[in-house]
């Protein structure tokens, strides 16, 4: 275990070092001079822009500045924004990323469970019918963009059908716009969570169900289901507690590292939805050209991505007797 | 048990079994018969493709979801028809009257389950029986199957357990419910001699304890006279002959079953004395069945009217079944072990030099290709916890500890050993795949460099392998001719044109016709396949070739025919082999000498005609006792080695084979390391028992015989 853990580590600070140096000197190169940006645009100065640069230190050589970043990061001072006047950085930050981690938290509740028992109902009837309509299912939705679904849901979900009887019979359907203060609690969060999570749901739903599906006919195929089956146990039996848990043990990694796809791929679905999540913060921050906050964003995300993976091979590892963790 | 219905416990008649490929139903089975009288062991034996694993399923009524038994046919157990059974009274049978032993244990066992609930599973679904008393019925099984430790095992993952305590599970989880009949699919193939020994030995004592019916599968002839009474031999889906093994073994009514029985080498039957009986050709496309005898192509007694129609299954009297056209024709296998052959004088260049093991090396006139000394490959270990914190360093993987060997021009070493002994790592040191970490090894007379990748040209083409799995070997996207070009292109500097026909000449040599050489290893039969990866080794024109157990994936009726051309081919171009297998017979009868390996240690070095005689060395006794002898008459008194192999990372002290010897003399054995003792005709021992006394209380194989 201590082996394997030493690896893993030792692979994520290298991973993590190379992301951070990639963030900081890519966004370096782009055009665009944070400094003018910050005096005031093309208004500013020449000596206003340079004082600006000295405030920033950006005028030191690029190693230096990198480290000056880097330590500073670490330390929690992810500097003041630009776009958000008054706002540390911080806090703008951690207030986006609870938001973002709200409708991800939702929208794995709603696709981890539906994709495993469509995946676990495809392969328990390959190529039979149930097994050619979800397949269908899942790869019409998936070759489908998000800002598409997003758009349909709006338009069709929300609006139409939200002026209909069955809405009106109700009293209450989904609201069209995702877009609530940003400093909400999550109960008054709840109901703008649902179609922006159903629409990340619906991209999550192949690749898991199909994943799942495979899982489960590779162990149909194994010796140990016909040793199953020959103890007289019925079938009901042999699938649940001897299939299931062997195929859906890849499964289990693949949502975890899903997780870091839904921090990136939510960018999208937020912009549509208009929900104040980090995404639509990182594009806020890049209109605005506010090069610290698209920064400090970029080194968040890689850090979620990177635990989410460790946590994926970690719980691999646990769950499977057969990995060898000394 | 309801006698009157029937006094069969298992009644199969005309069983057709076919299965669907690509919208046609292929009959892989046909008209199968079987009668199993209760407590009766029946050996189903047959090669790859014979459909005896079909039987076996049908048998269970558990065919894959594209197989079906046609009608017509008849399955009765215990009087009841089993082919109208529902898949609920199915299920009830396979709970506790019908059980199943599957061949791979470690693929049969749920990898994700610790032991003890897989077997209290089947515990549960046979009697109702959980909890403490499924337990300790549970304990009481492991107790009678062996199990060491048996409370421990109960709480492993099955890939925890080594390869013979799995297949004791799988027996365990089958006898548990006291079944009274019992399937068994080639239960012992893929294990170790000596565990097999030990496992057959054991089902032996379970089956009489029990009065089970057994049909035990198998394409070993030699499990088979040593296990059943009855024997039911299988060729292309049917039943050639079945008679009861005395009979089967001294007047095989059938060609094939002649021929199977004469292509297994003995034990003690060497390459000089004659060529092993093949059978030539291979078994027909179950997608065209020919009209006539399926056995025709490949039989030495064809006439015309075995190809024109097919020979009915006649009863011959006393239970005899033959499907024959002309059985009362079919000669008696050789006698199954030769007699010692005097010592040989007329082969002067094939005589064995005399070898030595403690590092003096005798003289001798013939070129000496290789040359080990003191070879060692120690793989290390990653440290664990207590050893980083104690700043230790963890003791390596002794896989080759200290080996000194020697082969001449034109010689063949045999090296036997159990799986884990380290004959492997040490054939990867030879040939440069691995990097040895001590020892020196000449070759061709000079220092030879540890990877094959910085040794010169020339010593690479004087070198080759031939791999035990030509499917792996051969390079799928290569036909025959692009691949025995290539060595002849690279390696010996030929031309295109003249590689092109010599690539054919070698074909010729492998007896392979020349339209083989356009055709892909997937069109190849496995025989085929090997054939080509011999014919590749051989492009170079090598002095020593490597053969790692190149014949144990194959038919034993192909198997003889490659054992034939290797020797051929090693009398027309003086080639040496260094030869590695686990099966005695095999090396027996391709080796001048041989040299049997124990935990990266040699401890017995000999002419390979003394083989199976005493004195052997203990270790290699128990190996000798432990060959399945394709022969009922032949009773050995079998010496029974425990199935854990200790650890090559912790070795025992002393002598290495103390901790499983049955003839270990006290204290000496596990302090001091044995010393070499020479033996008659250069063979070495490496033992703390004088050779006198290691004569005296052996019994050799041919003397047993002799004795009856």
């Amino acid at each position: 275990m201590l082996h394997f853990l030493r690896r893993r580590f030792l692979f994520f600070f290298f991973t993590y070092l190379v992301s951070s140096l990639t963030i900081f000197f890519l966004l370096r190169i782009l055009p665009g001079d944070p400094a003018r940006v910050i005096a005031g645009g093309r208004e500013a100065t020449e000596e206003q822009v340079a004082q600006i640069r000295v405030e920033l230190g950006l005028d030191a050589p690029l190693p230096q500045q990198y480290l000056t970043w880097a330590a500073d990061f670490i330390r929690g001072d992810w500097g003041d924004t630009i776009a958000f006047r008054g706002a540390q950085n911080r806090d703008l930050i951690i207030e986006r990323s609870v938001n973002s981690a709200r409708l991800a938290a939702v929208a794995l509740l709603m696709s981890a469970p539906l994709s495993l028992a469509l995946g676990v109902i495809a392969g328990l009837f390959e190529n039979k019918l149930p097994d050619i309509l979800i397949s269908l299912l899942t790869l019409s939705v998936v070759s489908l963009p998000e800002f598409v679904t997003g758009l349909f849901l709006i338009n069709i979900v929300a609006l139409r059908w939200g002026r209909g009887e069955l809405a009106q019979s109700l009293g209450w359907w989904f609201p069209s716009s995702s877009a609530v203060p940003a400093n909400a609690s999550f109960a008054e969060m709840l109901p703008a969570l649902w179609l922006p999570a159903f629409a990340a749901t619906l991209v999550l739903l192949a690749y898991i169900s199909r994943l799942t599906r495979a899982g489960v006919i590779e162990e149909l195929k194994r010796d140990y289901v016909r040793t199953a089956a020959l103890k007289g146990i019925p079938w009901r039996t042999v699938i649940w507690r001897h299939v299931l848990r062997n195929a859906l043990l890849p499964t289990i990694t693949v949502i975890a590292i899903s997780i870091s796809w839904l921090v990136s791929g939510l960018v999208v679905i937020e912009y549509v939805f208009g929900f104040p999540g980090l995404g639509s913060l990182l594009i806020a921050a890049i209109e605005r050209r506010d090069l610290l906050l698209v920064q400090a964003i970029a080194m968040v995300t890689v850090t979620v991505i990177l635990f989410a993976n460790l946590f994926a091979d970690a719980a691999y590892a646990l769950l499977n007797p057969r990995v060898e963790l000394s | 048990m309801s006698v009157a219905a029937s006094r069969h416990l298992v009644d199969a008649h005309n069983l057709t079994v076919s299965y669907r490929v690509q919208d046609r139903w292929i009959p892989a089975v046909r008209d199968f018969r079987l009668q199993l009288a209760p407590g009766q062991i029946v050996g189903l034996v047959g090669e790859s493709g014979s459909g005896k694993s079909t039987v076996a399923l049908a048998l269970m009524r558990y065919l894959s979801s594209n197989g079906r038994v046609e009608s017509g046919g008849s399955l009765r157990f215990d009087g009841e028809d089993l082919l109208n059974k529902s898949m609920a009274e199915m299920r009830r049978l396979w709970a506790k009257r019908i059980k199943f032993v599957p061949q791979n244990a470690a693929a049969a066992l749920n990898p994700s389950i610790k032991i003890g609930r897989q077997v209290t599973e089947t515990l549960k679904a046979a009697d109702g029986i959980e909890g403490p008393e499924a337990f300790e019925r549970m304990m009481n099984m492991f107790h009678d199957v062996n199990l060491v430790d048996p409370e421990r095992v109960a709480q492993r993952y099955p890939h925890e357990l080594s390869g013979g305590m799995q297949q004791r599970v799988t027996i365990a989880m089958a006898l548990i419910s006291n079944p009274e009949l019992l399937i068994m699919d080639e239960p012992t193939t893929g294990l170790d001699v000596t565990t097999e020994a030990v496992i057959l030995d054991l089902l032996r004592n379970l089956i009489a304890e029990r009065d089970t019916s057994v049909v035990y599968i198998t394409h070993n002839l030699g499990v088979v006279a040593q296990l059943c009474e009855r024997v039911i031999v299988l060729y292309a889906g049917e039943i050639m002959e079945a008679a009861s093994v005395l009979d089967l073994f001294a007047h095989p009514r059938h060609p094939y079953t002649l021929g199977l029985i004469s292509s297994v080498p003995k034990p003690g039957q060497s390459k000089g004395a004659a060529q092993l009986q093949s059978i030539a050709g291979n078994p027909p496309s179950l997608r065209r069945i020919p009209s006539g005898c399926v056995f025709a192509e490949r039989c030495s007694l064809v006439a015309d009217i075995c190809r024109g129609r097919k020979p009915p299954l006649e009863s011959l009297g006393d239970g005899r079944l033959a499907r024959c056209h002309r059985w009362s024709e079919v000669g008696i296998p050789p006698s199954s072990i030769p007699r010692p052959l005097p010592p040989q004088g007329g082969k002067g260049s094939k005589k064995p030099l005399p070898l030595h093991g403690g590092g003096v090396w005798g003289g001798g006139d013939i070129e000496t290709l290789l040359r080990a000394t003191n070879l060692t490959k120690h793989f290390p270990v990653d440290r664990s916890l207590s050893e980083i914190l104690g700043r230790q360093e963890p003791s390596p993987i002794r896989a080759v500890d200290g080996v000194d060997l020697r082969l001449s021009a034109g010689q063949t070493l045999g090296l036997v050993g159990e799986s884990g002994s380290g004959k492997t790592t040490l054939a990867r040191l030879i040939i440069g795949l691995e990097a040895r970490s001590g020892g020196k090894l000449e070759l061709l007379g000079m220092d030879a460099r540890n990877s094959v990748r910085d040794r010169s040209q020339d010593l690479r083409s004087k070198l080759q392998m031939i791999f035990q799995n030509p499917q792996n070997s051969l390079n799928p996207y290569l036909s025959v001719r692009q691949a025995i070009r290539r060595p002849l292109i690279k390696l010996r500097g030929f031309a295109s044109a003249a590689a092109d026909a010599e690539a054919l000449a070698l074909l010729e040599r492998v007896n392979l016709r020349a339209e083989y050489a356009e055709r892909y290893p997937d069109e190849l039969s496995g025989g085929e396949k090997q054939r080509v990866a011999i014919a590749r080794a051989f492009a170079s024109d090598p002095d020593l070739i490597v053969c790692d157990e190149p014949v144990s994936a194959l038919d034993v009726s192909v198997q003889s025919a490659v054992l034939n051309l290797l020797a051929e081919l090693q009398d027309n171009h003086g080639s040496a082999y260094l030869f590695i297998s686990h099966n005695l017979s095999v090396v027996g009868y391709l080796a001048d000498t041989i040299a049997v390996m124990y935990l990266g240690q040699l401890f017995e070095i000999g002419d390979a005609r003394e083989l199976f005689q005493p004195p052997y060395h203990p270790y290699t006794e128990a190996l000798v006792s432990a060959i399945p002898v394709p022969d009922p008459l032949l009773s050995t008194e079998r010496i029974l080695l425990s199935d854990d192999l200790p650890s090559a990372q912790n070795l025992p002290s002393g002598c290495r084979f103390h901790t499983r010897c049955p003839r270990k003399i006290g204290a000496i054995c596990e302090t001091d390391e044995p010393p070499w003792r020479q033996g008659d005709a250069g063979r070495l021992i490496r033992c703390h028992i004088p050779l006198e006394e290691l004569t005296n209380s052996q019994r050799g194989l041919s003397l047993a015989r002799e004795a009856d």
